[in-house]
């Protein structure tokens, strides 16, 4: 319902003396669904419990719409925050939950029961309203949870990581139809999570954090295929990182010498500043290494260190002229093991330069 | 109190997650593979059975046929004709007890919420010196509040001389002083309660109320205070009962028409059947109350579920905060330790000195000294060690294997036994003094035919009986946190029974043990309700020493006595901290403040 705006927002706190979160500028647009994504101790829950209110930045400003939040207290943010924990009171039952923050904003009666009513249907609780919190499964509370967040029809939906208490099954479903919920109410929303499968699966867009600053913003499959930098392109899916001289460049590529010494072509993001003599990082996905035979054309040789079926491909660690590389191969030449010789194509379209 | 030895079964449905391993096993053990034998549990709760019904049930009945025996009954219709002494002190002791109630409510609500969400100058020194008003012996804690607050007392008689008044300022007197010494020595009940249940509390759950637009009251009246409710309730409870059973404070500041006073002044006075009968009075309300506090306890509660942010205090940072802040620290400090400090610096004048002055005016070490040197003035001590010895070496061994027995194993009236045990908790002082009295007038079964009354052996038998569930308590909780695989473990790496339970059980639980029984020996040096209806001049204790020197107007030598008192109950709180090391310390810690 709005656009959430954060302005060079930081949080040191006292105790530690770094910043926890370090000058962060964000965007989330009006109906976004939109992922803080990073590793744990990357600052992405403080910056939503900025958004929240929980905290007060130590510098910067937080915008809703218009609106300057950047102080203002976290009752009066009307936002609706969905817990890691879920927090629910348990001294309320599942309508008195849901019906809360209704009741904070004077909506009463039979408005109130129908939107109550309403939103536990949203979630599939319709009936479980007199249930005691703990009559409830983890995945039921986690629904009741996101209930009471969207009834009150808050400006920005806030979840902290609310999948990482269920299980691999439901957390699939539920993110599932946390995401049609969303796009029911379009709901301006932020999800932080870990979790980057997740992330992707759910997000329009996504920023990754890392060290407390934001490593990269962009839709999921751009920041899959254009990792800004080695973090992101690590973090985000496997990667292979390769440090390889530079003998080339134009304006939106770069000639390395690979690693037989043939020289590689690879896309590179505007104004990347590499010239002769520099080494550039070039990532390739492991899914897009082909594996030959070893003599076939514009293959590199290496040699297999492992082998590791994984169901749906198997994974191959190759010496690649002493270089690891990790391959993810859906067709394996027949009888592949260790010590054999292979070949070893890195696609051009593939390849992109990444930032340190 | 603490959960520990209530043991009643949770409904089924509510919080599943509370079935720990070590509680699934628990049954396993109980339901036999602990020996093999059904009927091993019998042998040894049979002679555990007969302790606790010879020496706790039965004089309870004694009690009761006492009060009916001469003329059947008429004794308890005092109780309910109006503007009679009898049905005045019930009045009376309610009163007090439900006004104790609201004013340690406050209190320790209050400091509980200040300590837990605010961080200010001062909180650490307060939170560590919180308790000790109410770990000081009965007496001696009663003792200090009368030489500080009443008519004679050092703060009026401070504020008068300031003011130069006329008649001491706030000096108070009967009720209110009652009141006051009930405050301060029980507002522990519910800042423990209070504050155990805020560091549960989910911090996520308040910010969740926030979050959905509650204000700081509304958060504070539709989040807080209900998650806070059983905890204040159990407070409630034990406030309320502790203060029932309260004799020290209406003794010291004269209000005769309460309960434990009348049965004192009827036992004193040589009617034995009136002061039976207020003591059953009383007993069955005790009862009543512990019933009460086990049904509600049995109840659930509400716990913490979230693992990740813990909750922030909330830092004083406006400069005039923290002024008054500091100030209210320094005061708080100085009330807390004021009955300690009080007791020490009398304990160094001279006897008789202190007359009209606000403080003494004469300083000595000659009262330590006597205590020291003269044999007739060092006898309370010995009789003190000696009896707390006696019944601490008794409660040991009954107590343990209660506990093992409750805990451990599984027997037709296990919560029978649990109850017993509760039963000696839950009488007043008094009332058990009037029980034995009243079972061992004449010799019965239980003391092998012999007369009990005005012999050294009632004494370790009353303190057996009052102290009994410290150590049954203690090793409960240990015995809680001992995981029975551990047992099994050493069974299956080949040990015997006896051996696993020696070497693994009794090893791990010993810290348990040993602190509960420091706990009962040191009330025991520090028990006067009970004792002062039942000593003889060849066994009078320490307390009744001190309360016969203040009759004596002996002040310097009656706060000598309190400052051993307190010393050896720091000592050993000190010693016990230690042993728990921290594990189940908040056990050991309610346990120091029940003996009213």
């Amino acid at each position: 319902m709005v656009e959430v705006r954060l302005d060079a927002v930081s949080k040191v706190f006292a105790r530690s003396g770094d910043p926890a979160v370090d000058k962060v500028d964000l965007t989330i647009r009006d109906g976004e669904f939109f992922t803080l994504l990073g590793p744990s101790g990357c600052g992405k829950t403080t910056t939503l419990r900025m958004v929240a209110g929980f905290y007060f930045p130590s510098s910067g400003r937080i915008f809703f719409g218009s609106d300057d939040v950047t102080r203002q207290a976290p009752n009066k943010r009307d936002t609706g925050m969905v817990f890691q924990n879920y927090a629910l009171f348990p001294h309320l039952s599942v309508a008195q939950n849901v019906g809360y923050g209704l009741r904070t904003r004077k909506v009463r009666g039979t408005e109130a029961k129908r939107r109550i009513d309403e939103a536990l249907e949203q979630v599939h609780l319709a009936g479980y309203g007199s249930r005691r919190i703990d009559q409830l499964s983890g995945g039921q509370q986690q629904r009741v949870a996101l209930a009471r967040a969207l009834v009150i029809r808050p400006r920005t939906l806030l979840l902290d990581e609310p999948l990482s208490n269920l299980d691999a099954k439901l957390r699939e479903e539920t993110r599932l139809e946390i995401r049609r919920i969303q796009r029911e109410a379009s709901t301006t929303s932020i999800y932080v999570t870990h979790d980057q499968a997740e992330a992707m699966a759910m997000s329009d867009r996504i920023a990754v954090m890392s060290g407390g600053t934001v490593q990269q913003v962009g839709a999921p499959e751009e920041i899959y295929r254009r990792p800004a930098n080695r973090f992101v392109a690590t973090f985000i899916g496997r990667s292979n990182v390769l440090s390889l001289p530079v003998v080339g460049a134009g304006p939106e590529h770069v000639d390395v010498a690979g690693p037989d010494g043939v020289t590689l072509r690879a896309a590179a993001p505007e104004g990347h500043g590499l010239g002769e003599t520099a080494t550039a990082l070039v990532s390739v996905r492991p899914e897009h290494v082909r594996l030959t035979g070893p003599d076939a054309a514009g293959a590199l040789r290496a040699t297999v260190v492992e082998t590791e079926f994984t169901g749906m491909s198997t994974h191959v660690s190759v010496d690649l002229a002493g270089t690891p590389l990790h391959v993810a191969a859906v067709q394996l030449p027949a009888g592949l093991s260790s010590g054999d010789t292979v070949g070893v194509v890195l696609p051009p379209e593939h390849l992109w330069v990444v930032r340190p | 109190m603490g959960g520990a030895a209530v043991s009643v079964q949770t409904e089924p449905d509510a919080v599943t997650a509370a079935e720990t391993p070590a509680a699934a096993s628990a049954r396993r053990l109980r339901s036999g593979a602990v020996t093999g034998s059904r009927w091993f549990p019998y042998i040894l709760v049979l002679p555990l059975a007969l302790v606790l019904w010879g020496y706790i049930v039965q004089p309870m009945l004694a009690t009761f046929s006492e009060s009916v025996a001469e003329n059947a009954g008429d004794n308890y219709a005092g109780f309910f004709s109006a503007g009679g002494v009898a049905r005045q002190s019930l009045i009376n002791s309610i009163l007090i007890s439900v006004a104790s109630v609201v004013l340690c409510g406050v209190v320790g609500v209050a400091m509980a919420f200040l300590l837990r969400r605010f961080q200010f100058p001062g909180r650490g020194l307060i939170e560590a010196i919180i308790l000790v008003p109410a770990a000081l012996p009965p007496l001696i804690g009663a003792i200090s509040f009368q030489l500080l607050y009443s008519e004679t007392g050092i703060l009026p008689r401070a504020l008068q001389r300031l003011f130069g008044t006329e008649e001491p300022v706030l000096a108070v007197s009967g009720i209110a002083g009652v009141l006051v010494v009930h405050t301060f020595t029980m507002y522990p009940f519910f800042y423990l309660a209070a504050s155990a249940a805020l560091r549960g509390l989910d911090p996520s759950i308040e910010e969740a109320a926030y979050n959905l637009g509650a204000s700081r009251l509304r958060v504070w009246r539709t989040v807080l205070l209900p998650m806070l409710t059983p905890a204040m309730v159990s407070g409630a409870l034990l406030v309320f009962m502790t203060s029932l059973a309260s004799y020290t404070a209406p003794l010291l500041f004269g209000v005769d028409q309460t309960m434990t006073m009348q049965i004192y002044i009827n036992r004193t006075n040589g009617d034995m059947p009136l002061a039976s009968t207020y003591a059953s009075v009383l007993g069955v309300v005790s009862i009543l109350f512990l019933l009460a506090m086990r049904w509600y306890e049995g109840r659930r509660s509400y716990r913490s579920q979230s693992k990740g942010i813990a909750s922030h205090r909330r830092e004083v940072t406006n400069p005039l905060g923290r002024w008054l802040a500091m100030l209210g620290s320094l005061l708080g400090v100085a009330v807390l330790l004021a009955p300690v400090a009080t007791i020490a610096l009398v304990a160094f004048s001279r006897d008789g000195s202190w007359t009209t002055q606000v403080i003494p005016s004469e300083y000595t070490t000659e009262n330590f000294r006597t205590i020291f040197n003269d044999p007739r003035a060092f006898e309370p001590i010995m009789n003190s060690v000696t009896i707390s010895a006696v019944a601490t070496a008794g409660i040991i061994v009954v107590g343990v294997l209660i506990a093992y027995a409750v805990r451990r194993l599984r027997f037709v009236g296990r919560s029978l036994l649990d109850i017993g045990v509760m039963l000696a908790w839950a009488l007043p002082g008094t009332v058990v003094a009037i029980n034995l009295i009243a079972a061992f007038s004449t010799g019965n079964a239980f003391s092998f035919g012999q007369v009990l009354v005005a012999t050294f052996w009632i004494m370790p038998l009353a303190y057996f009986v009052r102290f009994l569930p410290m150590v049954f308590r203690s090793t409960s909780a240990a015995l809680a946190q001992t995981d029975p695989a551990l047992e099994e473990a050493a069974r299956n790496l080949g040990a015997s029974w006896p051996r696993a339970f020696l070497t693994v059980t009794v090893r791990l639980v010993l810290p348990g043990v040993v602190a509960g029984a420091l706990l009962a020996f040191v009330h025991g040096v520090g028990e006067f309700v009970a004792s002062v209806l039942i000593y003889t001049s060849q066994t009078e204790p320490i307390s009744v020493a001190i309360n016969n020197s203040m009759y004596r107007f002996e002040m310097g030598t009656a706060a000598a006595y309190g400052m051993l008192q307190v010393v050896l109950i720091f000592v050993v709180m000190l010693v016990s901290g230690r042993l728990e090391n921290g594990r189940s310390s908040r056990s050991a810690r309610e346990a120091t403040q029940w003996a009213g």
